[in-house]
């Protein structure tokens, strides 16, 4: 029997990291939002490690917040711990990383979702994919309930036939022992899509009473953290710190004993796993000549005594890993609370996918997070904040937003699933972007905010004070540059920070330019007659200090830009395009670039076939004009 | 439609360089006055002149000031170009080495070789050629990448490619190293010092050195090994020279900025690059025996690293051809034993004088016979080092050596900002650039190597 369970815009399938960004984008941009999930428990639940954060994934939470999402305002709420790594190098690269209380992380993002206007959270196992002329209206539930719309956003995580993996043992299962959904993905492969299989794994929980802590080394937070959103100005969180120890050669040899029971040796694991991301016992047999590997030990949560063993992700059976543990200097007696698997999914060939994250066999239907290959729970929430902005725009009619490599690691990650696509899970990391010291921590509000504006995220007063930011950085700049000082004016101060003294008048702005000098100079000679806080502060001094690499950087994506404003339109056909080789015609047949930019970064695709593109569009357009 | 794709600035040679000619460089694109303008010495700076305008005035080198060439310029600004953007044209004598130092100059400004028929597929796409035309332009860039790309394959083969997958590799353990230090903070690699990446750049220039010099010895991978082809009239120097070139593909290049004599084919033999000399002249002038005696014919052949005397087996040894031998005896030289189909006349007992039995190669160009030992003891010469036993890697693409020049550029940025203590993660952006510069040279830039490169050399993950 079945039932109608009404009619929604958006749909969105799944209540991780993705889903909560998805389905809290499409609803504050004023979308009828229907969210359904296997257990509402599991709202924003962390299957793996208990951080947020870290080097282009500490980015993308700037990012997500920048734009209007979720993921930086709800950790700033539940961290237990925040330190800015990378201080030494330079300002493009410094990284926000947190421990979450992953359970405080969990009910404070429920929390928002169930009071966010338009969202209705539902528990429920989807099924099936409702198909009306060739596009995707609804879902339909295993309780019989159909749910009718005009988007649906898939952000199934690993739950799509999860099989977890320890040692002899397999059973179907999602993370942490939830129910798999396995009757949707043999609907996506009825429906014709192409699925892979991967896998990932987690490290085993042990007790924190039975850990000796003086073995180990103490990591604590920073003294006066930074936060991920702009929003936030302070916390009053007590921070935990965590502790690093290293496995022993006793651990290696354990491993290497215990290698026949391993099922990523003995074939019992089939699904691709990430290089990045290796388990222990990969790590032991690939860099066999390293004596010992980190461990960190990472609190869950202030109210639980779980701590998260990282580094020390495993599939190897539980005796085994028992084992493993006890071999770890400061873990002699260490219970362990549960242990650590791995786990093998479906997820989509992402270059099934516009740059939209809209699937190109179904209109109307999204996918976003692990499902489209990645991992990592902002690498989701990044895919899953633009899927339910692009599924909102594309109930309200409007073109979808694609942010282009310049902009965001946002656009790094979808722009290389879709051209590229992943033969393994894919991971973001600071160096997959050509343009770094542009994406960086400090000015993801200036690349990304006036659009959360544009699309209605970013609500009026949250724009005024960014625009109020923005003007007051540009006017110092401009001041600095206009601020002309004499050597007599200067000279004592420069010697007392230990800069070299100017014979010639010369502006402030050049004087910045000194590495060892900072905006406490600028204080020292000329105060800014308007008060800047520290964030302005910083934000003068990188846009001032590294405009040479930044102005170079500044002119390739001016180029890129070119290139990615020439589209393609969707209605051509590269079998017919005279010129073009083979392999070229069968890859652009494949991915269907929306630019010319997109087209060039397809592997395959030579200088000789994009340089035909552009004669062949060219043609194109001027027979269309002149049809008319 | 003025927004167009790759507006950067690019030049070529746009005419066949010969000997005492006029050869035009031409330059195109938004940055083509400022960027020729300070090479060019002249009494009106280039950027003042008005548009179709024709100057005189010197290439110079903008370092030290050195003349480089006495040229004139026309400058013809948008629209009104070819291309429809500013166009700079550079006429200078034709000489090859001086084309060949005024495109070297031009390519280490911000003004890159233009790719094969791009002139003109601009001209298009800015609307300059007609829509019926399309077709063409599409023929012409398909044609002429895929010979430039078979011919950059073969150029990069050997010890050139080599030495620059070497260098690359250096590069690329210190990027994913650098990398490690930036994406996993925590992780116990060592971290990198600016002493590090000064020893690395400094080694990496010094590679780059050592392929720059070769480039100036004036002998030349990209012109292969010269060969000429000796011999008395109807010997069958031609038929060989043909036979050659139908069985190896002969490359005539037209391709804009490499240099190129007036009259010669490019073959390959088992990937040695080989450069017949003076073809098209051989027929004629290459029977200096009879016509001008053995005196001209040895400045005729001066300069080839290899000889070819092709004898007519069916005749008896000419006092031509022994005087010949004479001239040519202590050089590399291959015997060509031709029209062995026929009955032998010749005493080889005297050849074996002159040259060891392993160099004289019985053949039967017109039946097509022996072609393959022929080849085979080009071969062994070559690779058994006797052929050129100096360095082979030889550097003289203008565009290797432009590419060579700014990989060297980016590592000296990268040594000097770390000599001024600046920032890992801005370094790394010059040696990038250094290692995709290199890549380019040998047609790789795959950027997802780095990544590979990262996951092998080091144990990462939680």
């Amino acid at each position: 029997m079945s039932y109608d369970g009404g009619n929604y815009d958006v749909i969105v399938i799944g209540a991780g990291h993705a889903g909560c960004e998805a389905a809290l984008a499409a609803a504050r941009m004023g979308c009828n939002t229907l969210m359904i999930t296997i257990n509402l428990d599991m709202v924003a639940f962390m299957p793996c490690n208990p951080s947020i954060g870290g080097p282009a994934k500490g980015h993308v939470v700037r990012e997500i917040d920048a734009l209007g999402g979720e993921m930086g305002r709800n950790i700033d709420k539940t961290f237990i711990q925040l330190r800015m790594l990378n201080t030494g190098k330079g300002p493009a690269v410094h990284a926000l990383r947190a421990q979450a209380d992953k359970f405080l992380y969990q009910h404070a993002m429920k929390e928002t979702m169930e009071k966010t206007p338009n969202l209705t959270l539902r528990q429920g196992m989807v099924e099936t994919l409702i198909v009306e002329d060739g596009r995707c209206a609804g879902v339909v539930t295993k309780t019989g309930t159909s749910y009718h719309s005009k988007t649906v956003i898939l952000t199934t995580g690993t739950y799509l036939r999860g099989k977890v993996i320890m040692g002899e043992l397999t059973y179907e299962s999602g993370p942490n022992n939830q129910q798999p959904s396995v009757r949707l993905a043999e609907n996506l492969r009825e429906l014709g899509f192409d699925l892979v299989r991967f896998k990932t794994g987690t490290p085993p929980r042990v007790h924190r009473d039975t850990i000796d802590f003086t073995k180990t080394e103490i990591q604590p937070g920073d003294d006066k953290p930074k936060f991920f959103s702009f929003e936030t100005k302070s916390s009053q969180n007590e921070q935990l710190p965590c502790w690093l120890t290293y496995t022993s050669e006793v651990t290696h040899q354990i491993i290497n004993d215990n290698l026949h029971r391993a099922p990523m040796f003995t074939g019992i694991i089939e699904g691709t796993g990430p290089r990045y991301c290796p388990s222990i016992e990969d790590k032991v047999v690939r860099f066999s000549d390293k004596s010992k590997h980190q461990i960190f030990l990472e609190p869950e949560g202030k109210n639980t005594s779980e701590y998260y063993v990282q580094g020390l992700s495993t599939s190897l059976p539980e005796d085994v890993q028992l084992a493993i543990l006890r071999s770890i200097p400061g873990m002699e007696k260490v219970e362990m609370m549960r242990n650590g698997y791995a786990i093998e999914y479906d997820a989509m060939v992402p270059t099934q996918l516009w740059p939209s994250l809209e699937t190109k066999r179904l209109p109307g239907l999204f996918t976003a997070g692990q499902i489209n290959g990645t991992s990592g729970y902002e690498e989701a929430a990044g895919q899953g904040v633009m899927a339910g902005i692009n599924a909102a725009r594309k109930v309200q009619d409007k073109e979808p937003i694609v942010l282009d490599r310049s902009q965001g690691y946002i656009g790094v990650l979808i722009d290389d699933l879709v051209t590229k696509g992943t033969n393994e899970p894919y991971r973001l990391l600071t160096s997959r972007a050509e343009y770094r010291l542009l994406l960086r921590h400090d000015n993801a509000d200036l690349r990304l905010t006036p659009i959360g504006y544009d699309i209605g995220l970013i609500p009026q007063q949250r724009y005024d004070i960014f625009s109020e930011k923005k003007e007051r950085v540009d006017q110092e700049v401009k001041r600095l540059q206009e601020t002309k000082v004499k050597p007599v004016e200067v000279n004592s101060i420069l010697e007392g920070m230990q800069s070299a003294s100017i014979v010639d008048g010369s502006n402030l702005l050049t004087l910045m330019r000194r590495p060892e000098l900072d905006y406490s100079f600028v204080d020292a000679v000329s105060p800014s007659p308007v008060e800047l806080d520290e964030e302005m502060k910083e934000q003068v001094g990188i846009q001032i200090k590294y405009a040479g690499y930044i102005e170079k950087q500044l002119q390739h994506v001016e180029r890129l830009q070119k290139m990615e404003k020439k589209k393609i339109p969707d209605d051509i056909d590269y079998t017919d395009i005279h010129g073009l080789a083979i392999e070229a015609k069968q890859k652009l047949t494949k991915i269907r670039p929306i630019s010319i930019g997109q087209a060039s970064r397809i592997s395959g695709v030579t200088p000789a076939d994009v340089s035909i593109l552009l004669v062949y569009l060219e043609h194109y357009n001027r027979v269309t004009a002149a049809k008319g | 439609m003025n927004d167009i794709m790759l507006s950067d600035t690019i030049a070529a040679v746009s005419t066949a360089l010969g000997e005492g000619g006029i050869a035009i460089i031409r330059v195109s694109g938004p940055e083509a006055i400022s960027q020729v303008a300070p090479l060019f010495r002249s009494r009106i700076p280039l950027i003042e002149v008005e548009s179709h305008t024709v100057h005189y005035g010197h290439i110079v080198s903008p370092g030290d000031g050195e003349n480089i060439e006495e040229v004139l310029v026309t400058v013809m600004k948008a629209p009104r170009s070819f291309t429809t953007e500013d166009v700079v044209e550079i006429s200078a004598h034709g000489g090859v080495i001086s084309v060949r130092r005024v495109m070297d100059l031009l390519l280490q400004q911000d003004i890159r070789l233009a790719e094969p028929g791009e002139f003109t597929k601009r001209a298009f796409l800015n609307g300059r050629i007609d829509l019926s035309q399309a077709e063409a332009v599409i023929d012409l860039i398909r044609s002429k990448s895929d010979r430039a790309f078979s011919i950059a394959l073969k150029q990069v083969s050997g010890s050139l490619s080599q030495r620059i997958h070497a260098l690359r590799h250096s590069l690329i353990e210190t990027l994913a190293h650098i990398e490690v230090n930036i994406d996993y903070p925590e992780h116990d690699v060592e971290s990198l010092t600016s002493e590090f990446i000064k020893t690395k750049s400094r080694e990496g220039m010094d590679g780059i050195n050592k392929l720059l010099k070769t480039a100036n010895e004036g002998k030349i991978l990209r012109e292969g090994i010269t060969t000429a082809i000796i011999g008395r009239p109807n010997v069958g120097k031609s038929s060989l020279l043909n036979a050659l070139a139908r069985d190896n593909k002969a490359i005539v290049t037209d391709i804009p900025g490499t240099t190129r004599d007036v009259i010669e084919e490019y073959v390959t033999i088992n990937n040695i690059p080989l450069k017949l000399l003076d073809t098209a002249g051989i027929r004629e002038t290459m029977d200096v025996v009879e016509k001008i005696g053995v005196e001209r014919s040895r400045a005729a052949f001066s300069e080839a690293d290899l000889i070819l005397l092709v004898l007519n087996a069916n005749e008896p040894l000419h006092e031509d051809e022994l005087a010949l031998m004479e001239q040519i005896s202590g050089r590399q030289v291959l015997v060509i034993m031709n029209k062995m189909d026929l009955p032998s006349k010749l005493d080889q007992e005297v050849l074996l004088r002159y040259f060891e039995s392993t160099n004289i190669v019985p053949m039967s160009v017109i039946e097509e016979e022996g072609l393959d030992k022929l080849e085979d003891a080009i071969s062994t010469l070559f690779f058994g080092g006797k052929l050129e036993s100096g360095d082979l890697t030889y550097v003289s693409n203008v565009r290797h050596i432009a590419l060579l020049k700014k990989a060297y550029q980016s590592l000296q940025d990268a040594y000097e900002a770390a000599d001024l203590l600046v920032p890992i993660d801005m370094i790394q952006i010059d040696v990038r650039l250094a290692w995709e510069q290199l890549g380019e040279i040998v047609g790789d830039t795959a950027a997802d190597s780095l990544l590979d490169q990262i996951f092998s050399q080091f144990c990462l993950g939680k």
